[in-house]
């Protein structure tokens, strides 16, 4: 199957002469982590189904530098941002699309003071997108009935005042949507922003994501539906410690998607 | 002699107004200690945000229970105003209910005022309950003991106390309840005086009234040193508030400035600086006293009603971790307030006190346990932003210190050395494709 995905470079299509509509931006998560990993080949073959003319970075792309902004390292922030535009304005583009909520705020919100100026999307956005065109259809979901909670990302809901994008695609499967007590602008974080994925909480009674995966697991879900890779992790750790993962999937609403088109 | 109670209430009046405004001098100084930040642009929107956020009270009711009983309060507080206006001129002029005067209008107006007053003490006995009795978690936190309980509970004394003494005047005012127009609840307690001579009345309509321009000066006056302020500052808070999307963080210009130095291979960084050249800002980056902090980070410190929103929302409080962002908020207030006593007591200069915001008041713990969710920011009522000031700090504790917690430290190598948080190859960014 892998082998049929078609990912193409921005150095490619400029050595071919040609520009894409828009560049994917893996991000670090969706590039190295296993279980991000997954979410990113999802989202390509829906691009590659819609056919859309999009290109990555490939070995070029680096780090945004967001997790070093939250971090406090504003330094190693700007030396990852100004090398990040320099290469995105050598490559002249315009549009840009990542499955990172941290990375789409920190290119849409934090690049442009720094001479980065893009038209940044979510994919969330970007799917709602083509099924606005028709670009990808969902007949027969394979996801009728079955009960889903979406989880908002804290970089994406509150951030970025983004909480509709999410649930009209999910909207297509034709599932049985619930929301959690908190969601949308009260939503609960995961637990991993503002660099905490990579380090061990402070001390407490208890783990955000746990707390978290509380609130979803009450309302009784199959699948607990994510948008954020970060999230993702969380959540699934979430499951296991509750000791649901017979019974409860943790999927990004890319993998969704891509799932119900039978991918 | 006639004149001698028109002069007393004057002097009363100047006093009460005049140390009123020495203290919000010394308020405007003390938040002018911050770093200057610009915020004049996009009036249209800050209007706007004010009128709906401030004047709207459109995020209190997000908590339908204590909105509702707050927006009681803060109309009665806000028309009663007019009611205040008329006693200063009596006071002054030695007239007596001179708006009574327009007719029917006044009893429509003292009519409100009376309905108005039965609310707010309603309203404030809830609040009263809220607080001392059914004990909600967030007045019980532990920046909550001693003096914020205090002074929660002294404003809602206050309050009764003005209410009742409002409503005292009213009925034994004989010349206004002769008048049956507006006493809509004085008239129930007008009987109340039945038995005494009508100079005793009399004496107890002057006692109200003069007890009660003088509780609403003694108020007026304790608003500085209370959580109480937010009366006034949250209408310029609301103002001066982010308009940016919650999740851009500022950049700091100053290490635009170094790091475009350090990429540019034309620079020599060991040549010294043109003669006339504007001295290298900043001497700090990010945050560890207040001075540090921007000005409106210090206006937010001075507007924060304590009501603890932020910090019930916060998922690492939630999770019995010590960040507050209530407390950070308090913290900054406090350490404001004792740099501007510093700058009092040693002729208008900060004499070095060897304390700061930072690990006196709040601990590398506190600011290391946030995951910059936004759910205070979101949740406050008076667009406060306590995670701005976590930021700086960090930025502080980072850029300054070197004391980032140890994994970061390695997550910062790897994003160094292989532009990811991971120690993986950049040449192995793409290898998902063919796996």
């Amino acid at each position: 199957m892998s082998e049929q995905l078609k990912v193409p470079t921005m150095a490619e299509f400029m050595a071919e002469g040609k520009q894409p509509d828009i560049l994917f931006w893996v991000g670090s998560a969706g590039s190295y982590d296993d279980r991000a990993k997954k979410i990113t080949k999802a989202f390509v073959k829906i691009l590659n189904k819609a056919q859309v003319n999009f290109a990555v970075l490939g070995t070029e792309e680096s780090s945004t530098g967001d997790v070093a902004k939250r971090a406090g390292n504003e330094f190693l922030f700007q030396m990852q941002a100004l090398m990040n535009i320099e290469l995105l304005n050598a490559y002249d583009v315009k549009r840009i699309v990542t499955c990172d909520p941290h990375s789409f705020n920190c290119l849409k919100n934090e690049y442009p003071n720094l001479g980065g100026h893009y038209d940044v999307i979510h994919h969330t956005q970007f799917l709602k997108e083509l099924i606005d065109s028709n670009k990808i259809e969902i007949k027969d979901s394979n996801y009728k009935g079955k009960r889903i909670t979406f989880h908002d990302p804290c970089y994406l809901g509150r951030a970025n005042s983004e909480y509709d994008a999410p649930r009209d695609v999910l909207a297509v499967l034709n599932a049985n949507m619930q929301e959690m007590k908190r969601s949308k602008a009260t939503a609960l974080c995961c637990g991993a922003g503002g660099a905490q994925m990579f380090k061990e909480p402070e001390k407490g009674n208890m783990d955000i994501n746990e707390m978290r995966t509380q609130d979803a697991l009450e309302t009784n879900p199959d699948i607990i539906a994510t948008g954020c890779p970060y999230c993702n992790t969380m959540m699934t750790d979430g499951v296991k410690f509750k000791e649901k993962e017979a019974d409860v999937a943790v999927m990004d609403i890319a993998e969704l998607i891509a799932n119900a088109q039978d991918l | 002699m006639e004149y001698v109670p028109n002069i007393i209430f004057a002097i009363i009046l100047i006093i009460g107004i005049g140390y009123f405004a020495r203290n919000v001098k010394k308020l405007i100084r003390n938040i002018k200690l911050g770093q200057d930040l610009d915020v004049s642009d996009d009036k249209p929107q800050r209007w706007k945000n004010m009128s709906r956020i401030a004047l709207g009270q459109s995020k209190m009711v997000k908590r339908p229970i204590a909105g509702f009983l707050h927006v009681v309060v803060y109309v009665g507080f806000v028309i009663i105003n007019i009611e205040v206006l008329e006693i200063i001129i009596d006071g002054v002029f030695g007239t007596h209910r001179i708006f009574s005067k327009i007719g029917s209008l006044y009893g429509i107006l003292i009519g409100t005022f009376e309905i108005l007053a039965i609310l707010v003490l309603v309203a404030v006995i809830l609040f009263w309950l809220r607080r001392n009795v059914i004990k909600l978690k967030r007045f019980l936190s532990t920046e909550m003991k001693g003096w914020p309980k205090s002074d929660g509970n002294i404003i809602l004394y206050f309050e009764v106390v003005l209410m009742c003494l409002f409503l005292t005047m009213n009925a034994t005012d004989l010349q206004f309840q002769a008048m049956d127009s507006g006493n809509v609840i004085s008239q129930f307690i007008a009987p109340w005086f039945n038995g005494f001579s009508e100079s005793t009345i009399h004496l107890i309509e002057r006692s109200a009234w003069w007890i009660h321009i003088i509780g609403i000066l003694a108020f007026l006056n304790y608003l500085y040193f209370s959580k109480h302020l937010h009366i006034l500052l949250a209408f310029p808070n609301t103002y001066y508030g982010k308009l940016t999307p919650k999740g851009q963080f500022p950049n700091l210009e100053a290490v635009t400035k170094e790091v475009k130095m350090m990429m540019d291979p034309n620079v020599d960084p060991f040549a010294a600086p043109p003669e006339g050249a504007e001295p290298e800002m900043p001497a700090k980056f990010g945050a560890s006293d207040v001075q540090d902090l921007s000005w409106v980070n210090l206006l937010n410190a001075y507007t924060c009603t304590e009501c603890g929103r932020c910090t019930s929302e916060c998922p690492a409080n939630q999770t019995g971790k010590k960040l507050s962002p209530r407390k950070i908020m308090m913290d900054t207030r406090d350490r404001l307030e004792e740099v501007g006593k510093n700058i009092d007591a040693n002729n208008g200069e900060f004499k070095d006190d060897g304390k700061q915001l930072l690990g006196d008041y709040i601990t590398n713990e506190e600011i290391w346990a946030c995951t910059t969710c936004n759910a205070c920011v979101e949740a406050c009522p008076v667009s406060i932003d306590p995670l701005n000031i976590i930021m700086q700090m960090r930025q502080y504790l980072v850029m300054e210190k070197s004391a980032a917690p140890m994994e970061l430290n390695n997550m910062m190598t790897n994003i160094e050395n292989n532009g990811a948080p991971w120690p993986y190859n950049q040449q192995d960014r793409l290898n998902w494709k063919n796996e």
